[in-house]
């Protein structure tokens, strides 16, 4: 492997990086959002929601990601392999994120919203200052789970043609007739950075843990 | 839109090989892995010694590893060592060897959130080996631990289709032939994924199947 190609593999991190966060942070307040959604009750929108969330979980990113690339230009919607990537991965992250929310909405003492509505506060307030920053940390494990998940089923993009660090590793491979050098690469990057999320999870699991 | 189901459902031949192939590939994945699984738990379970270091090194190496990646290195990258698979095989083998990592830590952790009375009032009894652990130890353990093997499975089912990049004819792939030969990528697709959604939705209720005879037992 040559310094050429060590460096086509890192300028691929780019995407990978670039992809993952933005399906991340798309992803995590979309979640949120369904799951409000479904924890009220909204109806219609309760189930249509139940059924799209269940049929996404169900289906695996690589199947997501071509029928998005190939059918929605025949709706008319012009999209690119990046595009068709990140709503894909942003469709699949949300759903995950849905669940994981809605978990913790579930979870929540009732007796705080007895206390909030015997001074009065109004159900936005009692939302905002009450229920999110409480969810917010015990859905954080889970959460963080999930953006390590995101990071490794990015490599699966690449079948619509985004060049990311595993699709770098494969041309590397196929041009220098070494495919294990270029792979072996490609892990030591995903590694440290899956292991912090890893590291991460579990302390705040452990924080969890000790109770309040 | 009609014209293109009917094109897909002349095509299903191709489509239900491809859905066969992926069922076999997750059952044999999925016993494969479960099995490795328990193994790998016997030693993530104990807190000192070579053993449950080296079970922890593979275990958190192989959570950190993109699925992608690691079935690329045992197709791709094992013949340059001399051990050679074809597609087929070697994403059975990359399948089941990822995850029983995740099996292996699943089974630890239901072992751990056991209550030792039962095993103690076991011993007491003169329950040993075989018996003990068919009759005190795996019941619990597979009840408790079922929803969550359950997950992981449904995990294996949707990492298997991205096996297609390494040609391997299972569902997705012959979606994707499906739709070059005859551009129907709507059709196809939405094909794959509401199979994909009935695997699922099966071992979802087999699941709770299993937390239905659970509850009698209580």
């Amino acid at each position: 492997m040559s310094p050429a190609d060590t460096l086509t593999i890192l300028s691929a991190t780019t995407t990978t990086l670039l992809l993952s966060v933005t399906g991340i942070l798309l992803g995590l307040p979309i979640g949120l959002g369904l799951a409000l959604i479904r924890w009220a009750r909204v109806p219609l929108a309760n189930q249509l929601i139940t059924a799209c969330v269940s049929l996404l979980r169900a289906t695996p990113l690589v199947t997501l990601v071509l029928l998005l690339f190939f059918a929605l230009p025949n709706a008319g919607i012009a999209v690119g392999p990046i595009a068709a990537a990140v709503i894909a991965l942003t469709l699949n992250t949300s759903a995950f994120n849905c669940e994981i929310w809605r978990a913790a909405l579930i979870d929540f003492p009732k007796d705080q919203l007895e206390a909030a509505q015997s001074v009065g506060m109004r159900r936005a307030t009692y939302l905002r200052r009450i229920v999110l920053p409480q969810i917010a940390r015990s859905s954080l494990p889970a959460l963080i789970s999930e953006m390590s998940q995101v990071i490794k089923v990015t490599p699966v993009l690449a079948v619509v043609g985004v060049v990311e660090i595993t699709r770098a590793a494969v041309r590397v491979g196929a041009e220098t007739y070494e495919p294990l050098p270029p792979f072996l690469f490609a892990l030591a990057i995903y590694l440290p950075i899956i292991y912090a999320l890893l590291r991460l999870q579990r302390r705040f699991e452990l924080n969890a843990e000790v109770p309040a | 839109m009609i014209h293109d189901f009917s094109i897909v459902w002349a095509e299903r031949s191709l489509l239900i090989s491809g859905l066969m192939t992926t069922v076999l590939l997750s059952l044999l994945a999925a016993t494969g892995s479960l099995m490795l699984g328990a193994l790998l738990s016997t030693a993530l379970v104990r807190k000192v010694g070579v053993a449950s270091l080296a079970a922890r090194t593979f275990a958190d190496a192989m959570r950190c590893t993109p699925f992608l990646l690691f079935a690329y290195l045992i197709y791709f990258g094992l013949p340059s060592l001399g051990v050679r698979f074809d597609g087929w095989w070697a994403g059975a083998v990359a399948l089941t060897a990822h995850h029983a990592a995740y099996m292996g830590e699943v089974l630890r952790a239901a072992w751990v959130a056991q209550p030792p009375a039962p095993l103690e009032a076991a011993h007491a009894f003169g329950f040993t080996g075989f018996r003990l652990l068919r009759r005190i130890i795996l019941p619990p353990l597979i009840f408790s631990s079922a929803p969550v093997v359950g997950n992981q499975v449904i995990q294996i089912v949707k990492d298997s289709a991205f096996l297609t990049v390494i040609a391997l004819p299972e569902l997705t792939h012959a979606a994707s032939s499906i739709q070059s030969r005859h551009y129907v990528p709507f059709a196809a697709f939405i094909a794959a994924v509401l199979l994909y959604w009935a695997i699922c939705l099966t071992i979802e209720m087999g699941v709770a199947v299993v937390g239905r005879m659970a509850e009698s037992r209580r």
